[in-house]
């Protein structure tokens, strides 16, 4: 079931450069969101017509609480952070289909975030302990945010070597001879590219979190499409919706 | 107050002037979570061809002010599938005609299905409407001919008036249900073009389709779009297709489907007091899925408001010509 509903801001608050955290009260929502889906966030400026995309970084359904973690990419974030107590910002969702908590079950789970791509696997983290065995990867530029949120191990890397591993999240996974028996991974495509291939050499299953321009969120304008190996049932041609076949995938199931 | 919404476009009865604009509503199924489709005068499909499409590369959309724009390339599944899987859905989910007419006394019209047609050549126009004329839940055809035509070198049928008279007597041979001829507003002069849709022998137009656009991304220096051009809709095109509304309005006897940034009841007011019978609601539906609602709703209020007991008295009542 997915909701259009306005939710009231209980606080927005600023956790690193140009990165803030807005809670949310949104209770249908975030009483129904599972780690990986997204919501649909409607500007107040009526010449901002389309939806963003924002992962749901934790949502608390007992209290209705949906946390959202975003990066300033242009004028549409650039207003949600300017957000503040008691203001209304207007949500669809939950959307999409989020990771397969399933195959994570008593097994070794390795959760890799890149950058703004860090938010879903807090949420995802949460949910898979204490069953699973977790661990995450967060790879930063320089300034880390989001890494003591997580309830796991965490192991950090930055690009410019100020914390962890210097390089990217794939020399830390090296480094620290990581091992895993499953990938949940959400970041820019390079890192998923990355992994994609580190998977298929280690033989491990791996899931990835895509990325696509959306204009209505819900599957209905096939804007979003990534590219499939396979024809894909709804489209009959070898495209996936990102934002109702995804925005997870297997990644042996796309092009990357 | 009793008021009439209902309108009939080519001889099709519907419960109100409203329906959704082809591509921007899916086959009705992702927007029924939302509200009920009952609701609508008419579900307008997503462009369907004989076969499957693939459409274009990613990036296909951006957003412009008070607008988008899109080159989707026309995916989509292929008139078999969508027979099988969008046709039937509809069927299943929209209601028959009940004879609880709304305070009329007469028969409240059910929520019709229009099947809107995209090809490449003639042949597959022609293949995709014989293929639905079977199909008894396609009450109308739409037919998209801003599509590229293979043979003539990618010019869209759209644009020649020779190619529009001909196409369209082609279509109206072939289809069994009536036909509304969908035409591209990137043209010198659209009269031209409705004119030659009615010659042919179209039941109605449907105006207007996006207006060709581009935008660049400048710190990327390159195209926002991986197709480079798109075509621009939302309210930013409003102004334009309510003129051209009214100027085919003023240049042909069939009925007009009036569509182009209608976001608000007052827009919809604008299109049909320009001239057309119906209105369609498109890119407004991505930022509000119960636009369409609001739109009916605020029709209503208006007829209230204004006294109009039928709607068909605003249908084209500003004008400057002698009727
Ligand atoms: C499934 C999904 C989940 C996401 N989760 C997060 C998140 O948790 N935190 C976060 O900071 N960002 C996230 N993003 C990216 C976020 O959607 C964009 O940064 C945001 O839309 C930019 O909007 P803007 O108005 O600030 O930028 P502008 O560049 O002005 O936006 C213009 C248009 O392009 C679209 N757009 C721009 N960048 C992107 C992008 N990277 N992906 C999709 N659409 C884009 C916008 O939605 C808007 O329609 C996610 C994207 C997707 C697809
Ligand atoms: C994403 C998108 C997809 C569209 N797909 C089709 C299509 O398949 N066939 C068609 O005839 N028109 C298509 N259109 C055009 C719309 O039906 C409509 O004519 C146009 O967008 C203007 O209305 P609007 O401003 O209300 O969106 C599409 C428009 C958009 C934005
Ligand atoms: S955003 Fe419309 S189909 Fe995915």
């Amino acid at each position: 079931m997915k909701y259009t509903q306005k939710a009231k801001v209980l606080g927005c608050e600023t956790i690193g450069k140009n990165i803030y955290s807005l809670r949310l009260q949104a209770d249908d929502i975030a009483g129904s969101a599972a780690p990986g889906q997204f919501v649909s966030v409607y500007s107040n400026d009526s010449a901002r017509m389309l939806p963003r995309p924002i992962s749901v970084c934790e949502a608390d359904g007992e209290r209705g609480i949906l946390r959202l973690v975003f990066r300033i990419a242009g004028a549409g974030t650039e207003e949600f952070s300017k957000l503040r107590e008691d203001d209304e910002v207007r949500l669809t969702g939950p959307l999409g289909n989020g990771f397969p908590l399933g195959e994570a079950a008593r097994r070794r789970v390795l959760l890799v975030g890149g950058g703004i791509g860090i938010p879903p696997m807090l949420e995802t983290a949460k949910r898979l302990m204490p069953e699973a065995d977790v661990r995450a990867v967060l790879g930063f530029r320089d300034e880390l945010f989001l890494a003591e949120d997580f309830p796991c191990e965490v192991t950090i890397a930055t690009e410019d070597g100020s914390a962890g591993t210097k390089g990217n999240v794939l020399d830390a996974i090296r480094a620290q001879k990581i091992e895993a028996d499953v990938i949940f991974a959400c970041g820019p495509a390079v890192m998923l590219r990355a992994l994609k291939k580190y998977a298929l050499e280690q033989g491990i299953g791996c899931w990835v979190s895509m990325e696509e321009k959306m204009a209505c969120g819900i599957g209905a304008c096939l804007s979003c499409v990534c590219r499939s190996v396979q024809t894909d049932e709804h489209s009959q041609v070898k495209n996936k919706r990102v934002c109702t076949e995804g925005p997870v995938f297997r990644s042996a199931d796309i092009e990357i | 107050m009793t008021k009439n919404m209902s309108v009939d476009i080519c001889g099709v009865r519907l419960k109100n002037p409203v329906m959704t604009a082809s591509g921007t509503f899916g086959s009705g199924a992702e927007f029924s979570e939302f509200f009920d489709l009952n609701r609508l005068g008419a579900v307008v499909t997503k462009g369907v061809s004989s076969v499957p499409w693939e459409g274009n590369p990613t990036p296909r959309i951006c957003e412009t002010p008070s607008g988008m724009l899109n080159a989707i390339g026309l995916q989509n599944a292929g008139v078999e599938v969508f027979s099988k899987r969008d046709l039937r859905f509809l069927s299943d989910t929209l209601l028959p005609d009940s004879g609880a007419g709304a305070g009329s006394g007469g028969i409240l019209p059910s929520t019709k299905v229009i099947v809107n047609v995209c090809g490449h050549s003639e042949e597959e126009y022609i293949d995709c409407v014989e293929k639905l004329a079977s199909e008894r839940r396609a009450d109308l055809l739409e037919i998209n001919i801003s599509c590229p035509n293979v043979k003539e070198g990618g010019i869209a049928f759209g644009t020649d008036p020779k190619g529009v008279e001909r196409i369209t007597s082609a279509v109206r041979r072939a289809a069994r249900q009536p036909v509304i001829m969908k035409l591209s507003p990137n043209v010198t002069d659209i009269t031209e073009i409705a004119r030659a849709a009615e010659a042919g022998g179209a039941d109605g137009l449907s105006m207007i389709n996006t207006l060709t656009g581009m935008k660049i991304d400048v710190e990327r220096r390159s195209f926002a779009l991986a197709n480079r051009t798109g075509g621009l809709s939302g309210p930013a095109i409003h102004p334009v297709a309510v003129r051209m509304v009214y100027q085919c309005a003023g240049a042909v006897k069939i009925p007009i489907i009036g569509m182009g940034g209608i976001r608000t009841a007052e827009d919809a007011l604008e299109m049909i007091m320009a001239g057309a019978s119906a209105v369609s609601v498109g890119t407004a539906s991505f930022n509000d899925q119960r636009t369409a609602l609001a739109v009916i709703d605020g029709i209503d209020e208006y007829m209230e408001r204004h006294h109009v007991s039928d709607i068909r008295e605003l249908t084209g009542c500003v004008r400057d010509w002698e009727t």
